[in-house]
């Protein structure tokens, strides 16, 4: 087993652009689950409006990069207000349903084949994001230590992604900190309370729907842009669980919470994936109970384990308050 | 104890006419499938006045109340709150607007601090619009004066040793007294309290029931629906009595105390009231007997 091999390439998936992408949509749903109390299933619409405002932008429509930007977020907000005004108002378990199925209708219509001259169908788009490399500062050439390596384009990838968890963890700290983060709060304690304190409770849902949103949808371009490519099967439902996980893990309702989180999701899963290739493929692990093609599976055997343990020993979260946690029970 | 003499003009019957009408309520009809929940044909609430309504459980009182306070819509009806028409109103616009209720089942926003929960309290907010959230220097002196307000209102209500704790680490009665004086963040004209003392311990009762006469030397109107006959009579200048959706009666403390139809509406309306000793003594060897003869039967089952 090498160890080295194995924490390099741990730390390399913590702070890659994954983390940072998941980190974004975990922002957002944060913003929703954590602080406004809205269930939200289907932040990878979000994820997926922003991937293929971009792409088709580019790839289908010949305008620029930058074009693809404001359509993006565009979409991203119709889709928030196309969600919430009819759920809003009713209880929230309506806004779950309505949120899942409308995910799945985002990744059934970009994959449908009628839709193949502007999405790709299920082969996707690819290749349209040269101009952000294009402008990349970053002298070629490969940057890191030990196995920790990144290559310049990653690098600029990179930089950006977490540059803009920063901003926006910042944006949310502030928010957070101000009557207007104390009245979503109090949305999601009761909104009845709220509404009797004279706040306009469905505005304020509306609004946090639409920014959490567009925080996903910025989630979603930086991830097209990373791979190059985008592909409907890429944002499925459980990607939307995987930004629960992700924010459970970290804490709820900390600013910091999905940041981490993500970081240590993405770190453990490529820890669980490299030591068990690496057990494998040494021997230790005789191939009558698992060969290397079982991998992929089981590592997330044992990061859904880690999550029980962490709920049994650790329900708030790692940066969570236990006496929060405690509140819940009345 | 009555402090106005306005009552004495008055003459006690449902729908009669106030001097200084605060809210004035017209044919607001409320059904629930078959069942009329709601049906008050008029009644008036005297300004600066503390106005009991009581009535048996599903009476609708608090039907009544979601209705003012624009937490349920009614199927017919009109009411003027300060000359102003409320129907339609949203809830949040009711409370902008100066009116303001409390719940039977206390809504203390438990994971938000004592304080937090008074500062939510604050009507006019900068800080509430998100583009102003995100500039601190816009609203931070605004804060500053919310905060001392709310820490006054802690310090008059002895929660001011708890304003950093979470709400949902307070007693029942503590959470009562922080949604009071929560709802005065929101300086309303009038507080609407749906039971404010259920679950409330005797010794709390009592500074509760100071804080509601507090209301109405400041110049706020109360209504508030109870069940204690003992809180209403010691507080409330009116009494406004409800029954299967109507009123039934209204006056003072004293008047509805000995109002048939108030004495019908609790205990049923062939209630066999005892009128004599005698009577009471035989009525009670009745009911011995019956027990005896329960006991007996079930003895007699027992192997």
């Amino acid at each position: 087993m090498n160890w080295e091999f194995i924490l390099g390439r741990s730390l390399s998936s913590a702070i890659g652009s994954d983390a940072a992408v998941f980190a974004l949509a975990a922002i957002g749903l944060n913003l929703h689950f954590g602080y406004t109390g809205l269930l939200n299933f289907g932040q990878v619409a979000f994820m997926a409006l922003g991937a293929y405002g971009l792409s088709v932008t580019v790839a289908t429509l010949g305008l620029s990069l930058w074009w693809g930007i404001p359509i993006g977020l565009a979409l991203s907000v119709t889709l928030a207000l196309l969600l919430g005004l009819p759920t809003l108002r009713l209880r929230a378990d309506y806004l779950a349903i309505v949120t899942i199925a409308a995910s799945e209708i985002v990744r059934f219509v970009a994959r449908s084949v009628s839709m193949r001259g502007v999405t790709g169908g299920s082969f996707g788009l690819s290749g349209f994001a040269d101009e952000f490399y294009a402008v990349n500062p970053i002298p070629g050439g490969s940057y890191g230590f030990g196995v920790v390596q990144f290559s310049a384009r990653a690098l600029w990838v990179i930089a950006v992604a977490w540059g803009l968890v920063a901003i926006i963890s910042l944006m949310v700290y502030v928010l957070m900190h101000s009557p207007w983060g104390r009245v979503l709060r109090s949305i999601r304690e009761d909104e009845d309370a709220a509404r009797s304190l004279g706040k306009n409770v469905y505005s304020y849902k509306m609004q946090s729907l639409v920014l959490g949103g567009l925080f996903g949808t910025i989630g979603g371009f930086m991830y097209a842009i990373s791979q190059q490519s985008v592909q409907p099967d890429t944002y499925s439902t459980p990607v939307t669980f995987y930004c629960y996980a992700i924010i459970i893990l970290g804490g709820t309702a900390r600013v910091l919470g999905p940041v981490l989180g993500s970081m240590i999701f993405w770190g453990l899963l490529s820890f669980t994936d490299t030591a068990l290739r690496q057990a494998v493929g040494a021997g230790y692990i005789p191939t009558a109970i698992m060969d290397g093609t079982q991998v992929g599976q089981s590592r997330f055997v044992l990061l859904g384990l880690g999550l029980m343990l962490l709920m049994i020993f650790r329900p708030q979260g790692i940066l969570g308050d236990r006496r929060e946690i405690a509140l819940d029970a009345h | 104890m009555p402090t106005d003499t306005w009552v004495d003009g008055v003459t006690p019957e449902p729908g009669v006419a106030k001097p200084d009408p605060i809210l004035v309520v017209d044919g607001v009809t409320r059904r629930f499938g078959g069942l009329k929940a709601v049906d008050v044909e008029h009644v008036e609430f005297q300004r600066g006045a503390i106005t009991a309504l009581i009535g048996p459980n599903g009476a609708g009182k608090t039907t009544f109340f979601n209705l003012l306070t624009g937490f349920d819509r009614p199927d017919a009806g009109t009411w003027t709150f300060d000359g102003r028409r409320m129907a339609g109103m949203a809830a949040h616009k009711v409370a902008r607007i100066g009116m303001v209720r409390t719940f039977q089942l206390t809504k203390a926003l438990s994971r938000l601090t004592v304080m937090e929960n008074m500062k939510l309290g604050a009507t006019k907010q900068k800080g509430e619009s998100f583009a102003r959230a995100l500039l601190p220097p816009l609203w931070r002196k605004q804060e500053r004066g919310i905060e001392d307000r709310a820490a006054d209102l802690l310090a008059r209500f002895k929660l001011d040793n708890k304003r950093d704790d979470f709400a949902g680490t307070l007693s029942g009665g503590q959470r009562k007294l922080l949604e009071m004086a929560r709802a005065l963040m929101v300086q309303p004209d009038i507080v609407m309290l749906d039971e404010p003392m259920a679950g409330v311990n005797p010794a709390l009762t009592q500074s509760l029931l100071g804080h509601v006469k507090d209301l109405r030397t400041q110049g706020m109107s109360v209504l508030f629906v109870e069940h204690d006959m003992d809180v209403v009579r010691d507080i409330s200048d009116w009494v406004v009595v409800m029954a299967e959706g109507k009123i039934i009666s209204e006056g003072t403390p004293d008047h509805i105390g000995q109002d048939r139809k108030v004495i019908d509406a609790y205990l049923g309306a062939s209630h066999d009231a005892p009128t004599t000793p005698e009577e009471e003594q035989r009525q009670l060897a009745e009911a011995e007997a019956a027990l005896d003869a329960e006991t007996a039967e079930r003895e007699q089952l027992q192997p």
